[in-house]
């Protein structure tokens, strides 16, 4: 409790260098880095004026009155005025609506270009799961970051496995839900070469502020031998362990199993090879090869004791070599 | 013989429309059972008032966990499993145990019949079942805290919320139950505007207040019921494994955010649109000025009740479903503004001119007028397809809401709190401290809100624990306004508490308002009135003068006959 409070005030502390901080960047939107983008903020920038606008000029009304009119004695009455004009009712009721037809076609506009893909598109697949990323690239290349060539539109192609997430990339504008059993497909070009933040905006569970990843945008010419590079994992010369490792970092296994004897949302890897689990329901089950393929091509099959059912399936996402792979080295982590 | 002078066991001085130690609804009965079973509006309405505050409390303490917890980024105070039951609690509790039933079942209560000049409501049995539903609610609420917490957000999500092991069940038994207890609430408002108004009292005859409490009931009455059903069926899904929602079992995730929607937008204006009605009274009564424009506010709250039932799908433009219903429900969005910009003008046409006292509740209703104006401006953005593309769960929205919510009904709530609790418990309050907390909580709350505007547009979402280095600053802002706001409440609640122990008694009408309730005495006997109220235009003060010896207003004829 007090080193708690301790923390608690030296955050308290710290806010006059957080105000320089935050005084230095935007205070508004972060920076754009998509073709649409620009015009997004164009339309932001349309509704925000327009909020100032309406926002002092009641404000202003509100507390000139307050102090203009304020009752000095309790028995003050009120000075005549009327108490309904109809022409400046009707005025006020129908100018507005003016307003929001103004801002209706903005927001629709603009949206309307980001809901339409052009036609010659990258198309990436996303697959999201608790609470992790996968993306496919064309020649089956597979990483858990999102690496993107400048100047091109991308489509991605996004699934879950499990619950409701979003892809969110705050500079690029764009947002869109991922619900499992159907496909849903978001499009961007990005401008500006750099690492860009994603988040998932859909809350899906425990790790749902821990389902980040990295945006790559790749300067030109850099995408494709970057691809190239991280295409095969079997022709590299590596050992089955050393691409079990590799499947172990990408494949969202990491998320949920440690290597470090820590156990997370599911058992840690070290030293699990070849024990002896107690299961939910009763009964054992020693970790071997068939066991660890069937835990990850059918997760609810076996459940390890004072573990929730949360893992999704694997099928068809991971190769029976790969399968191999991440059995190797799970035998590597000793027993 | 006693005359209203008299000085009584320990009373300070009493004027003269006070009834406290002598005959009223408060010592008409006594005893636990004659509370517990009452069919006293009166007393009904208090022990909502007591209960809801109750939840308030409980749901505030878990806001203060969540903001405390996002001081820092990392963990704080615990892990993620916490803060997620604490955002749920936090949700839950306010939705559905403080705000939905907020103004219209603790403080409509109290005042709907005084308003009419009548006796009670039409059905005071279903009154009380209202309040024991509402109980019943509450304990599955806390059943489903005892048996481990939820952690799905208040919205109930599928298919997370059919496959997270957290008690989902008894919590969503509890909403199920809560909204069988909203409806009733509703039915009894119905039938009782349309029955059991006076004799001269026409429908534009009545106070603006009700007008927004019997749209809010139309509302709960059409609305409610499609929560209800949709809750079994995810109770189904949970339960008995039929696939409704969860893909995994053949249903459909999104279907279920339209049946939630259908009810939670909707659901939105039955906690606002009391609150506006009590702001219309508050504007008028604390000016000393008829109302502007009543005809138009009067169907504004219609026409928002109406509207309100053909914009859910606005929660929905980034879930997938097609473009052609995110514009159309883009389009009629907008249409809710209108009628909302139309109160605001008239409030401020009702200011002009005006005697505009600075009492406590018309400090509230002022801070109403701004904080709303900025949570109705703030909806344009997220009205804008592509602008709440980008905006969509992100903390902008969080502020949003929180401006109508909270700056909206919240500060409504508290202001009719303080304008009818002379009426209700027959003490004065402190203008001293009532006004300190008005100030501390506006400022408190722009503290908390107004910066989660930038962190929203600066793509923070909600929901998370955790958040990266660049938002740290605006969250620590956030979190110390959260605490002043603490702070204000604190001091609402001492001053309230400490005009029980030693408050000036309250005169019948303390405010110089004209409508039925403060016709009576304060606080009023059993049966509200002596012989039937005459009601005329609940706008027009005229015939009302303040006088010194009673702190109070006293009608001028009752002076001229005397």
């Amino acid at each position: 409790m007090i080193d708690v409070l301790a923390s608690i005030l030296q955050r308290v502390i710290s806010i006059p260098a957080g105000i320089a901080a935050a005084a230095s960047e935007r205070v508004w939107l972060p920076r754009s880095v998509s073709t649409f983008a620009g015009d997004i903020d164009f339309a932001w920038d349309v509704v925000f004026w327009l909020s100032v606008f309406f926002f002092v000029l009641i404000t202003l009304i509100t507390v000139y009155f307050m102090f203009r009119y304020k009752r000095r004695t309790p028995d003050q009455e009120a000075l005549p005025a009327p108490d309904h004009h109809l022409p400046i009712e009707i005025a006020w009721s129908v100018l507005p609506l003016g307003i929001v037809v103004v801002l209706f076609w903005q927001g629709f506009a603009q949206y309307v270009n980001m809901a339409t893909p052009p036609q010659d598109t990258y198309e990436i697949q996303v697959s999201a799961m608790k609470w992790s990323w996968l993306f496919t690239y064309p020649n089956g290349a597979v990483t858990n970051e999102l690496h993107v060539p400048i100047d091109t539109p991308i489509e991605l192609v996004m699934t879950s496995s499990d619950v409701l997430h979003a892809f969110f990339v705050p500079e690029f504008r764009v947002k869109k839900d991922i619900v499992p059993g159907r496909y849903s497909n978001l499009w961007f070009e990005a401008t500006e070469a750099g690492d860009y933040d994603l988040m998932c905006t859909e809350y899906c569970g425990k790790d749902h502020s821990a389902m980040l990843a990295k945006v790559t945008v790749h300067e030109p010419g850099g995408f494709e031998p970057w691809l190239k590079e991280e295409s095969d994992y079997y022709n590299k010369g590596w050992s089955m362990e050393e691409i079990g490792e590799k499947l172990y970092n990408t494949r969202g296994c990491k998320t949920c199993h440690s290597v470090d004897g820590v156990n997370g949302t599911g058992p840690t890897f070290l030293g699990l090879y070849g024990i002896e689990h107690a299961l939910v329901g009763g009964g054992t089950a020693v970790v071997d090869e068939n066991y660890v393929r069937e835990s990850i091509l059918e997760p609810q099959a076996t459940i390890v004791a004072g573990y929730d059912p949360v893992m999704p399936t694997y099928q068809g996402r991971l190769s029976e070599q790969d399968i191999s792979a991440l059995i190797a080295y799970l035998k590597s982590l000793g027993n | 013989m006693s005359t209203p002078e008299t000085k009584r066991g320990g009373l300070p001085h009493q004027p003269p429309g006070n009834t406290l130690g002598k005959e009223n609804y408060l010592n008409a009965s006594r005893g636990f059972l004659s509370w517990a079973l009452t069919l006293d509006h009166k007393r009904i309405g208090l022990m909502y008032l007591v209960s809801i505050l109750t939840a308030f409390l409980g749901g505030g303490l878990a806001a203060l966990y969540v903001r405390t917890e996002l001081i820092a980024p990392g963990q704080t105070l615990g892990d993620a499993d916490m803060y997620n039951q604490a955002f749920t609690l936090h949700g839950a509790i306010m939705v559905f145990l403080f705000i939905i039933p907020g103004i219209p079942a603790a403080l409509g209560n109290f005042v709907l019949p005084l308003l009419l000049g009548a006796k009670d409501v039409a059905f005071p049995r279903l009154n009380l079942a209202s309040y024991w539903l509402w109980v019943c609610g509450a304990i599955f609420a806390v059943i489903s805290l005892a048996t481990g917490g939820v952690d799905t957000g208040w919205t109930f999500y599928t298919p997370y919320s059919s496959s997270t092991t957290t008690s989902v069940i008894p919590i969503v038994t509890g909403v199920f139950i809560l909204g069988f207890s909203s409806i009733f609430t509703g039915l009894n408002f119905i039938v009782t505007t349309h029955k059991l108004r006076p004799k001269n009292m026409g429908w534009f005859n009545m106070p603006l207040v009700m007008w927004a409490l019997y749209s809010t009931a139309i509302i709960q009455v059409l609305a409610t019921p499609v929560l209800a059903i949709t809750l079994l069926l995810l109770i189904a899904e949970r339960a008995m494994g039929i696939g409704i929602f969860d893909p995994a079992l053949g249903g459909d995730a999104v279907l279920f955010q339209h049946f939630f929607w259908f009810y939670s937008h909707p659901a939105v204006y039955i906690m606002i649109l009391p609150a506006m009605g009590i702001i219309s009274e508050l504007i008028a009564v604390f000016s000393r000025k008829h109302i502007f424009g009543y005809t138009f506010i009067a169907y504004s709250s219609v026409a928002i009740a109406i509207f309100g039932f053909i914009v859910w799908g606005h929660h929905m433009f980034t879930s997938g479903q097609s473009d052609l219903l995110n514009m159309i429900f883009a389009a009629l969005t907008f249409s809710v503004s209108i009628p909302s910009a139309i109160k605001i003008w008239n409030w401020l046409a009702t200011l002009y001119k005006g005697s505009i006292s600075w009492d406590t509740p018309m400090l509230y209703a002022l801070s109403f007028i701004i904080l709303f104006t900025i949570g109705g401006l703030t909806g344009l953005f997220l009205g804008m397809l592509a602008v709440d593309v980008f905006l969509h769960d992100t903390y902008f929205v969080v502020a949003h809401f929180h401006y109508v919510m909270f700056g909206g009904t919240v500060i409504a709530f508290l202001g009719g709190l303080f304008y009818w609790w002379p009426k209700m418990t027959g003490r004065m309050y402190s203008e001293t401290s009532g006004r300190l907390s008005a100030a501390l909580i506006f400022i408190g709350f722009n503290l908390t809100f107004f910066i989660q505007f930038i962190l929203g547009s600066q793509g923070m979402p909600r929901r998370y624990f955790d958040y990266l280095p660049r938002y740290e600053f605006y969250h620590q802002v956030s979190t110390i306004g959260a605490y002043i706001t603490a702070l204000g409440f604190m001091v609402a609640a001492y001053s309230l508490a400490m005009s029980l122990v030693r408050g000036k008694l309250a005169p019948a009408n303390p405010w110089g308002g004209n409508s039925l309730e403060w016709h009576t005495t304060s606080p009023p006997p059993l049966h509200n009135f002596e012989g039937e109220p005459r009601s005329d235009d609940p706008y027009d003060y005229g015939d009302w003068k303040w006088d010194d010896s009673v702190e109070g207003f006293v009608r001028k004829d009752a002076e001229a006959t005397a």
